[in-house]
């Protein structure tokens, strides 16, 4: 069964893989018995130097517009003002931070989406399928993963210009929709997560092979399609140069490219500076994401573990 | 009509056959890779061959764009950034990832599972976000380097001013991939058969010995792969720089990195040929140092 808390799994570890032998088990013991409190505090630095920003950010989220310029950046100024915050963040300027939240619930939902579907259909073909022409799929995909993908940006921004994509949602979703990477992680996880005796049966049982896709051959999947669609989700969630310059209408913007015009706001003559929503806004983007880690961590952990036997 | 076709030849002993079935499954993702990855790499190899005028319109010139980019000081000045930026963060970031998942491997930690989740978690945070987050703490005036000289009575220096900007943006990508970086490193340690280090324990070897003998030869190809990522990632530098020229204008030039210059030569200049062009030359660059690279590395492996 799955279990929550870390004590919990470290304990069952030895049980679950009892097939593995008793060496598992032994080692897992000795190191447990060998718990070092230094190393704990040296490996706790670097806990700092990731987690100390976000501090600042939440803390900060709580500030006025005045609390920020004077108070001490690691500790609250006097008046708490998150919630303020919060409610002008979504009603400043026609409430345009919940038309960026929707715009980018929309790209996620269907680029990644999208993505991860492709990907997985793909990558199950390649896995278990033989056709002509698979090496040359193989050989252009794996090659597409060393292109830098923002030397396509300005190129793709060009064609969709011509083809009228440009400022349409569309112009952010299509790209969005291929992940080679996506393709290669689900290649390597269908060559183990499925096994051929299966398909064959379901062929003599007369399946057709997208029933015995969906049915079979999808829930053996799931552990390799949450990382695929986890990690695809935060490309897309998090994508910025691409909407920077296929979108020149606000309304369309994802909240990436919202946050960065409030804060240029600043710099514009005549602009309003809105530093604390600029905050609050950034805190807010990214509580959504930071959740779905938290939450689906078993799924993704070993997702990237499988990934990784094939290096 | 699919599962007729199966039929007709499921006499066969072999587990696989031949056939187009597996395209039904790889033709959609190929459709629109040849949309969003094909077509635009030849439409910008076409578009390099070209130059537009105002006057006389657009006319064939061979390779001349590529002879101005080579020739191009502003070009070589955005490499030449990225390639120190390169040399120095690259390390750094990939030393530090080690060490930690290193030590989250050795399985002496209190709260293993909490350090791994927490150093993971920056990689949640978009670009954007992050080099505003840092880009305030660095403020000299509401951010943390204020904080700290007013209260010490300090002058330490600007970290946006122009000297140092680059430095800042190494650290804001630091923070970002560390954990990243981390986990692939992880993940390839959890590989490891466990009786390799029971062996080597009976054997006397301690803690160093079996980091030494085992767990870095079995780093070998994971690190490879994070060093190629970090190598693509670092020649595309842009989000930082171009956010952070929101907050400190005059430390990011348009031509700070090669894809900045590139951006720049289009949608400020309209000068669409030769930007395509930087794009190319860029390109082939990042192909040709990830392949040395991993034909070094995969080398040293065997």
């Amino acid at each position: 069964m799955a279990t929550s808390t870390p004590t919990a799994g470290r304990a069952s570890r030895p049980a679950a893989s009892s097939g593995r032998g008793p060496l598992v088990i032994r080692r897992r013991r000795s190191s447990q018995g060998r718990r070092s409190a230094t190393l704990t505090v040296l490996t706790a630095l670097m806990l700092v130097y990731t987690l100390l920003p976000l501090l600042w950010l939440v803390i900060n989220a709580t500030k006025t517009q005045e609390g920020l310029l004077g108070s001490f950046g690691l500790w609250f100024s006097g008046d708490f003002a998150l919630f303020d915050n919060i409610g002008t963040t979504f009603t400043y300027n026609d409430g345009i931070f919940v038309r960026w939240l929707l715009n980018t619930l929309l790209y996620v939902v269907a680029g990644a989406g999208g993505a991860t579907l492709l990907a997985t259909l793909a990558g199950y073909g390649l896995a278990k399928f033989d056709f002509p022409g698979k090496k040359a799929v193989f050989a252009v995909v794996i090659g597409a993963v060393a292109v830098p993908g923002t030397a396509l940006a300005v190129p793709t921004f060009l064609m969709f210009a011509k083809m009228g994509l440009t400022d349409t949602p569309w112009s952010i979703v299509i790209p969005s929709l291929v992940s080679p990477f996506g393709l290669y992680l689900m290649w390597t996880f269908a060559n183990d997560a499925v096994p051929k005796e299966i398909l064959e049966s379901a062929r003599v049982d007369g399946s057709g092979e997208f029933r015995t896709f969906f049915r079979i051959s999808l829930p053996l999947l799931a552990p390799g399609l949450v990382t695929v669609l986890l990690f695809n989700v935060v490309a897309t969630w998090n994508n910025y140069f691409l909407p920077l310059i296929m979108l020149k209408n606000p309304d369309w913007y994802p909240l990436t490219v919202g946050l960065k015009e409030w804060n240029q706001q600043a710099l514009t003559a005549g602009g309003e500076a809105v530093f604390n929503l600029v905050i609050t806004g950034s805190l807010l983007t990214i509580i959504p994401l930071i959740a779905a880690f938290l939450l689906l961590q078993r799924y993704w952990q070993s997702g990237l573990a499988a990934g990784s036997v094939k290096e | 009509m699919v599962s007729e076709g199966y039929s007709n030849v499921r006499g066969g002993l072999a587990g696989r056959r031949r056939s187009w079935m597996g395209w039904q499954f790889v033709g959609p993702f190929m459709a629109v890779f040849a949309l969003v990855f094909l077509a635009p790499i030849a439409y910008s190899i076409y578009l390099s061959l070209f130059r537009t005028r105002l006057i006389g319109g657009t006319s064939f010139v061979g390779a001349d764009n590529y002879l101005g980019v080579l020739q191009d000081p502003q070009f070589w000045s955005a490499f030449g950034r990225v390639a120190l930026f390169l040399v120095v963060q690259v390390p750094i970031m990939l030393f530090l990832a080690l060490l930690v998942a290193l030590a989250i491997d050795s399985g002496r930690l209190y709260g293993t599972a909490f350090f791994r989740i927490s150093v993971f978690l920056p990689y949640a945070v978009p670009a954007v976000v992050a080099t505003l987050m840092w880009g305030f703490m660095y403020g000299t005036r509401f951010g943390l380097i204020g904080n700290i000289n007013e209260a010490f009575g300090l002058s330490l220096p600007d970290p946006l001013s122009p000297d140092l900007v680059l430095a800042s943006i190494g650290n804001i990508v630091t923070w970002e991939f560390v954990g990243y970086n981390m986990l692939i490193l992880y993940s390839a340690l959890k590989v490891v058969n466990p009786s390799l280090y029971e062996a080597a324990a009976l054997d006397g070897a301690g803690q160093l010995r079996i980091i030494w003998a085992i767990k870095l030869p079995a780093l070998r190809g994971a690190l490879v792969i994070a060093t190629i990522f970090s190598i693509i990632g670092s020649f595309q530098l842009f989000n930082e720089p171009s956010i952070l020229k929101t907050i400190a204008p005059n430390s990011v030039t348009t031509y700070f990195t090669p894809n900045f210059y590139a951006y720049s030569l289009s949608f400020a200049g309209q000068q669409f040929n030769y930007s395509a062009t930087v794009a190319i030359v860029m390109g082939i660059i990042t192909m040709i140092v990830a392949y040395i690279v991993q034909l070094r590395g995969m080398r040293k492996a065997v």
